[in-house]
Protein backbone atom coordinates (compact mmCIF):
# COMPACT_ATOMS: atom_id res chain seq x y z
CA UNK A 1 0.00 0.00 0.00
CA UNK A 2 2.89 2.49 0.01
CA UNK A 3 2.62 2.64 -3.33
CA UNK A 4 -0.77 2.73 -4.63
CA UNK A 5 -1.83 0.11 -7.58
CA UNK A 6 -0.11 2.41 -10.36
CA UNK A 7 -1.03 0.84 -13.45
CA UNK A 8 -0.77 3.34 -15.91
CA UNK A 9 -2.21 2.13 -18.67
CA UNK A 10 -5.83 0.08 -19.20
CA UNK A 11 -8.19 -0.50 -22.02
CA UNK A 12 -9.69 2.08 -24.05
CA UNK A 13 -13.17 0.39 -22.59
CA UNK A 14 -12.32 0.98 -18.90
CA UNK A 15 -11.86 4.71 -20.01
CA UNK A 16 -15.32 4.47 -20.96
CA UNK A 17 -16.21 2.37 -17.38
CA UNK A 18 -14.30 5.00 -15.66
CA UNK A 19 -16.44 7.85 -17.20
CA UNK A 20 -19.77 6.06 -15.95
CA UNK A 21 -17.99 5.75 -12.31
CA UNK A 22 -17.07 9.35 -12.22
CA UNK A 23 -20.58 10.06 -13.25
CA UNK A 24 -21.74 8.15 -10.15
CA UNK A 25 -19.14 9.32 -7.43
CA UNK A 26 -20.27 13.02 -8.40
CA UNK A 27 -23.90 11.83 -8.38
CA UNK A 28 -23.43 10.14 -4.64
CA UNK A 29 -22.50 13.63 -3.52
CA UNK A 30 -25.52 14.05 -1.42
CA UNK A 31 -24.61 10.87 0.59
CA UNK A 32 -21.96 12.62 2.05
CA UNK A 33 -20.93 10.81 5.56
CA UNK A 34 -18.92 13.14 7.95
CA UNK A 35 -15.30 13.09 6.77
CA UNK A 36 -14.00 15.81 5.44
CA UNK A 37 -11.20 13.59 3.67
CA UNK A 38 -13.52 11.36 1.89
CA UNK A 39 -16.82 12.87 0.28
CA UNK A 40 -17.69 9.97 -1.25
CA UNK A 41 -17.10 7.25 1.62
CA UNK A 42 -20.22 5.28 0.50
CA UNK A 43 -19.00 4.98 -3.16
CA UNK A 44 -15.69 4.51 -2.09
CA UNK A 45 -16.30 1.02 0.43
CA UNK A 46 -18.59 -0.41 -2.50
CA UNK A 47 -15.77 0.01 -4.63
CA UNK A 48 -12.81 -0.93 -2.11
CA UNK A 49 -15.71 -3.79 -1.75
CA UNK A 50 -15.00 -4.92 -4.98
CA UNK A 51 -11.43 -4.42 -5.59
CA UNK A 52 -10.53 -6.45 -3.08
CA UNK A 53 -12.68 -9.38 -4.31
CA UNK A 54 -10.79 -8.81 -7.62
CA UNK A 55 -7.27 -8.90 -5.61
CA UNK A 56 -7.96 -11.78 -3.58
CA UNK A 57 -8.80 -14.21 -6.76
CA UNK A 58 -7.23 -13.13 -9.68
CA UNK A 59 -4.36 -10.17 -8.92
CA UNK A 60 -2.91 -11.40 -5.67
CA UNK A 61 -2.37 -15.24 -6.31
CA UNK A 62 -0.93 -14.64 -9.84
CA UNK A 63 1.41 -11.78 -8.34
CA UNK A 64 2.26 -14.44 -5.15
CA UNK A 65 3.10 -17.10 -8.04
CA UNK A 66 5.19 -14.34 -9.78
CA UNK A 67 7.13 -13.46 -6.88
CA UNK A 68 7.68 -17.32 -5.59
CA UNK A 69 8.89 -18.24 -8.78
CA UNK A 70 10.65 -15.91 -10.72
CA UNK A 71 14.11 -15.70 -9.19
CA UNK A 72 15.41 -12.20 -8.21
CA UNK A 73 17.40 -11.35 -11.47
CA UNK A 74 14.75 -11.82 -13.68
CA UNK A 75 12.48 -9.78 -11.43
CA UNK A 76 14.66 -7.19 -11.22
CA UNK A 77 15.40 -6.89 -14.70
CA UNK A 78 11.48 -6.69 -15.27
CA UNK A 79 11.55 -3.55 -12.40
CA UNK A 80 14.33 -2.09 -14.44
CA UNK A 81 12.88 -2.53 -17.60
CA UNK A 82 9.51 -0.55 -17.01
CA UNK A 83 11.02 1.88 -15.05
CA UNK A 84 12.90 2.64 -18.36
CA UNK A 85 10.26 2.76 -20.08
CA UNK A 86 8.68 5.25 -17.69
CA UNK A 87 11.54 7.90 -17.18
CA UNK A 88 11.12 9.24 -20.64
CA UNK A 89 7.67 10.79 -18.95
CA UNK A 90 9.00 11.45 -15.62
CA UNK A 91 11.24 13.85 -17.81
CA UNK A 92 8.56 15.26 -19.07
CA UNK A 93 6.62 15.92 -16.06
CA UNK A 94 9.93 17.60 -14.05
CA UNK A 95 10.27 20.05 -16.93
CA UNK A 96 6.30 20.75 -16.75
CA UNK A 97 7.23 21.40 -12.66
CA UNK A 98 10.00 23.58 -13.86
CA UNK A 99 12.64 21.17 -12.70
CA UNK A 100 14.93 21.24 -15.48
CA UNK A 101 17.92 19.95 -13.85
CA UNK A 102 15.82 16.81 -12.62
CA UNK A 103 14.65 16.80 -16.24
CA UNK A 104 18.05 16.21 -17.66
CA UNK A 105 18.87 13.64 -14.99
CA UNK A 106 15.52 11.34 -16.05
CA UNK A 107 16.57 12.04 -19.81
CA UNK A 108 20.12 11.16 -18.83
CA UNK A 109 19.19 7.86 -17.13
CA UNK A 110 16.56 6.54 -20.45
CA UNK A 111 19.97 7.33 -22.80
CA UNK A 112 22.24 5.72 -20.76
CA UNK A 113 19.87 2.60 -19.34
CA UNK A 114 18.40 1.97 -22.92
CA UNK A 115 21.68 1.39 -24.21
CA UNK A 116 24.70 0.28 -21.49
CA UNK A 117 21.64 -0.96 -19.64
CA UNK A 118 21.00 -3.02 -22.14
CA UNK A 119 17.36 -1.57 -23.38
CA UNK A 120 16.73 -1.12 -19.72
CA UNK A 121 17.26 -4.39 -18.05
CA UNK A 122 19.91 -2.81 -15.77
CA UNK A 123 20.05 0.08 -13.89
CA UNK A 124 23.16 1.66 -14.73
CA UNK A 125 22.60 5.23 -14.19
CA UNK A 126 21.53 4.69 -10.34
CA UNK A 127 24.93 3.05 -10.28
CA UNK A 128 26.70 5.99 -11.73
CA UNK A 129 24.69 8.22 -9.15
CA UNK A 130 21.96 9.45 -11.61
CA UNK A 131 18.89 9.35 -9.11
CA UNK A 132 15.69 7.54 -10.01
CA UNK A 133 12.48 10.28 -9.92
CA UNK A 134 9.23 10.05 -8.87
CA UNK A 135 6.72 11.98 -11.25
CA UNK A 136 3.41 11.63 -13.10
CA UNK A 137 1.09 14.00 -14.36
CA UNK A 138 -1.49 14.08 -10.76
CA UNK A 139 1.71 15.28 -9.48
CA UNK A 140 2.21 18.14 -12.20
CA UNK A 141 -1.16 19.39 -11.79
CA UNK A 142 -0.50 19.93 -8.16
CA UNK A 143 2.39 21.64 -8.72
CA UNK A 144 -0.13 23.99 -11.28
CA UNK A 145 -2.24 24.52 -8.27
CA UNK A 146 -4.60 22.22 -9.42
CA UNK A 147 -6.92 21.25 -6.24
CA UNK A 148 -6.85 17.43 -5.22
CA UNK A 149 -10.74 17.48 -5.37
CA UNK A 150 -12.53 14.19 -3.34
CA UNK A 151 -11.19 11.13 -2.72
CA UNK A 152 -11.66 7.99 -4.76
CA UNK A 153 -11.11 4.44 -4.64
CA UNK A 154 -11.30 2.66 -8.40
CA UNK A 155 -11.49 -0.97 -8.84
CA UNK A 156 -8.24 -2.18 -10.29
CA UNK A 157 -6.43 0.94 -9.73
CA UNK A 158 -6.59 1.64 -6.83
CA UNK A 159 -7.00 5.28 -4.55
CA UNK A 160 -7.08 8.37 -6.62
CA UNK A 161 -8.39 11.84 -6.04
CA UNK A 162 -10.19 13.12 -8.82
CA UNK A 163 -7.09 15.57 -9.73
CA UNK A 164 -4.88 12.02 -9.70
CA UNK A 165 -7.38 10.14 -11.57
CA UNK A 166 -6.92 12.75 -14.39
CA UNK A 167 -3.87 12.79 -14.08
CA UNK A 168 -3.97 8.95 -14.28
CA UNK A 169 -5.64 9.61 -17.44
CA UNK A 170 -3.27 11.63 -18.86
CA UNK A 171 -0.29 9.19 -17.75
CA UNK A 172 -2.12 6.42 -19.17
CA UNK A 173 -2.85 7.94 -22.94
CA UNK A 174 0.87 8.88 -23.43
CA UNK A 175 1.87 4.88 -21.45
CA UNK A 176 4.79 4.17 -24.16
CA UNK A 177 3.53 0.48 -23.14
CA UNK A 178 -0.10 1.54 -24.72
CA UNK A 179 1.39 2.51 -27.82
CA UNK A 180 3.03 -0.88 -28.99
CA UNK A 181 1.63 -1.62 -32.13
CA UNK A 182 1.63 -5.51 -31.89
CA UNK A 183 -1.54 -6.16 -30.14
CA UNK A 184 -0.26 -9.31 -28.56
CA UNK A 185 2.96 -8.06 -27.58
CA UNK A 186 0.99 -5.00 -25.73
CA UNK A 187 -1.36 -7.24 -23.89
CA UNK A 188 1.82 -8.96 -22.94
CA UNK A 189 3.56 -6.39 -21.55
CA UNK A 190 0.87 -4.51 -19.95
CA UNK A 191 -0.41 -7.90 -17.72
CA UNK A 192 3.66 -8.43 -16.94
CA UNK A 193 3.79 -4.85 -15.55
CA UNK A 194 0.74 -5.29 -13.48
CA UNK A 195 1.95 -8.25 -12.28
CA UNK A 196 4.88 -6.89 -11.45
CA UNK A 197 3.74 -3.75 -9.74
CA UNK A 198 0.97 -5.99 -7.79
CA UNK A 199 4.08 -8.77 -6.41
CA UNK A 200 6.09 -4.93 -5.25
CA UNK A 201 3.44 -4.56 -3.37
CA UNK A 202 3.15 -7.71 -1.74
CA UNK A 203 4.98 -6.80 1.95
CA UNK A 204 3.08 -3.59 2.18
CA UNK A 205 0.01 -6.17 2.06
CA UNK A 206 0.69 -7.92 5.19
CA UNK A 207 1.56 -4.68 7.20
CA UNK A 208 -2.03 -3.02 6.34
CA UNK A 209 -3.80 -6.98 7.46
CA UNK A 210 -2.07 -6.77 10.22
CA UNK A 211 -1.95 -3.10 11.23
CA UNK A 212 -5.06 -1.56 10.02
CA UNK A 213 -8.12 -1.43 12.21
CA UNK A 214 -10.24 -0.29 9.20
CA UNK A 215 -8.00 -1.23 6.14
CA UNK A 216 -10.24 1.20 3.84
CA UNK A 217 -9.15 3.86 6.30
CA UNK A 218 -5.60 2.84 6.38
CA UNK A 219 -5.25 2.64 2.61
CA UNK A 220 -7.03 6.12 2.39
CA UNK A 221 -4.82 7.83 4.91
CA UNK A 222 -1.55 6.02 3.65
CA UNK A 223 -2.26 7.67 0.16
CA UNK A 224 -3.26 10.92 0.75
CA UNK A 225 0.41 11.23 2.86
CA UNK A 226 2.05 9.21 0.71
CA UNK A 227 0.75 11.60 -2.39
CA UNK A 228 1.51 15.13 -0.49
CA UNK A 229 4.96 13.44 -0.01
CA UNK A 230 5.17 12.85 -3.91
CA UNK A 231 4.02 16.13 -4.55
CA UNK A 232 6.60 17.92 -2.62
CA UNK A 233 9.59 15.50 -3.88
CA UNK A 234 10.25 13.73 -0.15
CA UNK A 235 10.00 17.11 1.84
CA UNK A 236 6.65 18.15 2.48
CA UNK A 237 6.16 20.96 5.08
CA UNK A 238 4.66 19.53 8.33
CA UNK A 239 1.50 19.88 9.10
CA UNK A 240 0.82 20.55 13.25
CA UNK A 241 -1.49 18.62 15.41
CA UNK B 1 2.81 -7.98 40.76
CA UNK B 2 2.92 -4.72 41.49
CA UNK B 3 6.63 -5.06 42.83
CA UNK B 4 8.24 -6.92 39.99
CA UNK B 5 6.77 -4.35 37.54
CA UNK B 6 8.55 -2.26 39.99
CA UNK B 7 12.13 -3.76 40.19
CA UNK B 8 11.40 -4.70 35.82
CA UNK B 9 10.99 -0.20 35.55
CA UNK B 10 14.09 0.15 37.70
CA UNK B 11 16.01 -2.58 36.03
CA UNK B 12 14.82 -0.91 32.40
CA UNK B 13 15.71 2.86 34.08
CA UNK B 14 19.23 1.28 35.62
CA UNK B 15 19.65 -0.40 31.63
CA UNK B 16 19.08 2.96 29.68
CA UNK B 17 20.88 4.91 32.08
CA UNK B 18 24.09 2.42 31.88
CA UNK B 19 23.30 2.53 27.90
CA UNK B 20 23.25 6.22 27.43
CA UNK B 21 25.53 6.89 29.95
CA UNK B 22 28.57 4.49 29.49
CA UNK B 23 28.38 3.58 25.83
CA UNK B 24 26.74 5.93 23.55
CA UNK B 25 26.73 9.08 25.43
CA UNK B 26 27.87 11.34 22.84
CA UNK B 27 25.81 9.53 19.96
CA UNK B 28 24.57 11.62 17.70
CA UNK B 29 20.76 10.47 16.72
CA UNK B 30 21.67 10.15 12.79
CA UNK B 31 24.44 7.48 14.21
CA UNK B 32 22.11 5.63 16.86
CA UNK B 33 19.47 4.97 13.72
CA UNK B 34 22.94 3.85 11.69
CA UNK B 35 24.25 2.10 14.22
CA UNK B 36 20.79 0.09 15.49
CA UNK B 37 19.76 -0.52 11.46
CA UNK B 38 22.89 -1.95 10.83
CA UNK B 39 22.73 -4.47 13.82
CA UNK B 40 19.73 -5.58 13.38
CA UNK B 41 19.99 -6.18 9.62
CA UNK B 42 23.17 -8.21 10.09
CA UNK B 43 21.98 -10.13 12.32
CA UNK B 44 18.59 -10.98 9.90
CA UNK B 45 20.91 -11.44 7.30
CA UNK B 46 22.61 -14.22 9.03
CA UNK B 47 19.69 -15.70 10.39
CA UNK B 48 17.67 -18.26 8.13
CA UNK B 49 14.71 -18.97 10.85
CA UNK B 50 14.13 -15.14 10.95
CA UNK B 51 14.10 -14.99 7.22
CA UNK B 52 11.98 -18.41 7.17
CA UNK B 53 9.24 -15.97 9.56
CA UNK B 54 9.96 -16.89 13.09
CA UNK B 55 7.58 -14.55 14.97
CA UNK B 56 9.46 -15.34 18.01
CA UNK B 57 12.95 -14.91 16.96
CA UNK B 58 12.30 -11.69 15.28
CA UNK B 59 10.06 -9.74 18.04
CA UNK B 60 12.98 -11.16 20.31
CA UNK B 61 14.94 -9.37 18.54
CA UNK B 62 13.58 -6.09 18.09
CA UNK B 63 12.52 -6.14 21.64
CA UNK B 64 16.38 -5.88 22.88
CA UNK B 65 17.70 -4.06 19.95
CA UNK B 66 14.85 -2.38 18.83
CA UNK B 67 12.28 -0.93 21.45
CA UNK B 68 14.74 0.84 23.81
CA UNK B 69 15.27 3.30 21.41
CA UNK B 70 11.36 3.73 20.94
CA UNK B 71 9.08 6.40 22.82
CA UNK B 72 5.85 4.53 22.64
CA UNK B 73 4.05 6.83 24.89
CA UNK B 74 5.00 9.75 22.58
CA UNK B 75 3.94 8.01 19.81
CA UNK B 76 0.70 6.89 21.25
CA UNK B 77 -0.18 10.44 22.22
CA UNK B 78 0.53 11.83 18.16
CA UNK B 79 -1.45 8.38 16.47
CA UNK B 80 -4.43 9.42 18.94
CA UNK B 81 -4.00 13.44 18.73
CA UNK B 82 -6.21 15.64 20.82
CA UNK B 83 -7.97 13.12 21.75
CA UNK B 84 -5.09 11.96 24.36
CA UNK B 85 -5.44 14.61 27.43
CA UNK B 86 -8.69 13.52 27.55
CA UNK B 87 -8.24 10.21 28.42
CA UNK B 88 -6.66 9.45 32.11
CA UNK B 89 -3.51 8.14 32.76
CA UNK B 90 -4.84 4.50 33.43
CA UNK B 91 -6.38 5.00 29.89
CA UNK B 92 -2.58 6.34 28.22
CA UNK B 93 -0.92 3.51 29.46
CA UNK B 94 -3.27 0.68 28.55
CA UNK B 95 -3.83 2.52 24.94
CA UNK B 96 0.34 2.62 24.87
CA UNK B 97 0.25 -0.89 25.85
CA UNK B 98 -1.99 -1.72 23.31
CA UNK B 99 -0.36 -0.05 20.46
CA UNK B 100 3.23 -1.05 20.93
CA UNK B 101 1.87 -4.47 20.87
CA UNK B 102 0.20 -3.88 17.34
CA UNK B 103 3.05 -1.91 16.29
CA UNK B 104 6.00 -3.99 17.05
CA UNK B 105 4.39 -7.10 16.16
CA UNK B 106 3.34 -5.38 13.02
CA UNK B 107 6.33 -4.10 11.77
CA UNK B 108 8.42 -7.31 13.14
CA UNK B 109 6.60 -9.30 10.75
CA UNK B 110 7.32 -7.12 8.06
CA UNK B 111 11.36 -7.25 8.78
CA UNK B 112 11.08 -10.80 7.99
CA UNK B 113 10.55 -10.40 4.81
CA UNK B 114 13.92 -8.52 4.46
CA UNK B 115 16.20 -10.06 1.77
CA UNK B 116 18.13 -7.60 -0.70
CA UNK B 117 17.09 -4.18 0.42
CA UNK B 118 20.31 -1.64 1.25
CA UNK B 119 19.78 1.39 3.58
CA UNK B 120 21.15 4.41 2.21
CA UNK B 121 21.89 7.40 5.09
CA UNK B 122 21.04 10.92 3.85
CA UNK B 123 23.78 14.12 5.09
CA UNK B 124 22.19 15.17 8.17
CA UNK B 125 22.98 18.06 9.80
CA UNK B 126 21.54 19.30 13.38
CA UNK B 127 22.28 22.42 15.84
CA UNK B 128 23.80 21.02 19.37
CA UNK B 129 20.65 22.72 21.07
CA UNK B 130 18.42 20.90 18.81
CA UNK B 131 15.84 18.29 20.93
CA UNK B 132 14.33 17.49 17.75
CA UNK B 133 15.40 15.86 14.53
CA UNK B 134 14.56 14.04 11.31
CA UNK B 135 16.92 11.56 10.10
CA UNK B 136 16.37 10.20 6.40
CA UNK B 137 17.46 7.09 5.10
CA UNK B 138 16.62 5.19 2.27
CA UNK B 139 15.78 1.68 1.08
CA UNK B 140 16.93 0.34 -2.54
CA UNK B 141 15.46 -2.73 -3.74
CA UNK B 142 16.94 -4.40 -7.02
CA UNK B 143 14.12 -3.28 -9.72
CA UNK B 144 12.49 -1.33 -7.10
CA UNK B 145 12.10 2.43 -6.93
CA UNK B 146 14.13 3.78 -3.63
CA UNK B 147 12.02 4.16 -0.48
CA UNK B 148 12.01 6.82 1.32
CA UNK B 149 12.32 5.89 5.52
CA UNK B 150 12.79 8.72 8.06
CA UNK B 151 12.45 8.86 11.59
CA UNK B 152 11.63 11.55 14.17
CA UNK B 153 13.22 11.76 17.05
CA UNK B 154 13.40 13.62 20.60
CA UNK B 155 15.77 14.00 22.85
CA UNK B 156 14.60 12.58 26.35
CA UNK B 157 17.10 13.80 29.07
CA UNK B 158 20.39 12.51 27.33
CA UNK B 159 19.04 9.71 24.99
CA UNK B 160 17.28 9.87 21.75
CA UNK B 161 14.27 8.24 21.26
CA UNK B 162 12.29 7.40 18.14
CA UNK B 163 8.61 9.06 17.93
CA UNK B 164 7.64 8.13 14.48
CA UNK B 165 8.89 6.36 11.39
CA UNK B 166 7.99 7.64 7.86
CA UNK B 167 8.16 5.19 5.41
CA UNK B 168 7.28 6.58 1.76
CA UNK B 169 6.03 9.57 3.22
CA UNK B 170 3.46 7.96 5.19
CA UNK B 171 3.55 7.86 9.24
CA UNK B 172 3.15 4.59 10.74
CA UNK B 173 1.73 6.55 13.73
CA UNK B 174 -0.43 9.53 11.77
CA UNK B 175 -1.91 6.86 9.60
CA UNK B 176 -3.68 5.90 12.77
CA UNK B 177 -4.99 9.61 13.68
CA UNK B 178 -8.60 8.74 11.70
CA UNK B 179 -9.26 5.22 12.28
CA UNK B 180 -8.15 6.13 16.29
CA UNK B 181 -10.83 8.95 15.93
CA UNK B 182 -13.43 6.27 14.44
CA UNK B 183 -13.07 4.30 17.40
CA UNK B 184 -12.81 6.61 20.14
CA UNK B 185 -16.58 8.50 18.48
CA UNK B 186 -18.01 4.65 18.27
CA UNK B 187 -16.95 3.46 22.17
CA UNK B 188 -15.00 6.12 23.69
CA UNK B 189 -11.07 5.59 24.78
CA UNK B 190 -12.04 2.77 26.41
CA UNK B 191 -13.57 1.16 23.34
CA UNK B 192 -10.45 2.07 20.89
CA UNK B 193 -8.58 0.09 23.62
CA UNK B 194 -10.73 -3.15 23.34
CA UNK B 195 -10.41 -2.81 19.81
CA UNK B 196 -6.66 -2.41 19.45
CA UNK B 197 -6.87 -5.71 22.03
CA UNK B 198 -8.64 -7.61 20.09
CA UNK B 199 -7.08 -6.97 16.98
CA UNK B 200 -3.70 -7.69 18.96
CA UNK B 201 -5.42 -11.20 20.37
CA UNK B 202 -5.97 -12.22 17.07
CA UNK B 203 -3.06 -11.92 15.69
CA UNK B 204 -1.37 -13.78 18.83
CA UNK B 205 -4.01 -16.45 17.65
CA UNK B 206 -3.17 -16.63 14.34
CA UNK B 207 0.51 -16.99 15.05
CA UNK B 208 0.63 -20.08 16.81
CA UNK B 209 -1.48 -21.99 14.77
Amino acid sequence: MTKSLGLSGQQMGRRWALAGLLTLAFGGQAVAEGNPKDPYEGFNRAMFSVNEVIDKYAAKPVAQVYDNVAPLPVKAGVGNFFGNVGDLWIGVNSALQGKMGEAGVDIGRLLINSTVGIFGLFDVASELGLEKHDEDFGQTLAVWGVGSGGYLFWPIIGPRNVRDTGGWAVDSFVDPVWHVSDVPVRNGLVAVRFVDIRASLLPADKVVEEGALDKYAYIRDAYQQRRRNQIFDGRPPRLDD
Amino acid sequence: MFDRSMMKKLFALFFACFVAGAAFAQETPDALVQRVTDEVLDIIRKDKDIQNGDTHKVLDLVDKKVLPHFNFQHMTALALGKEWRKASPQQQQQLTAEFKTLLVRTYSNALTGYKNQKVLYKPFKMAPADTEVLVRTEVHQPGGKPVQLDYSLEKIDSAWKVYDVVVAGISLVTNYRDQFGQEVRNGGIDGLIASIAAKNKSLENGQKK
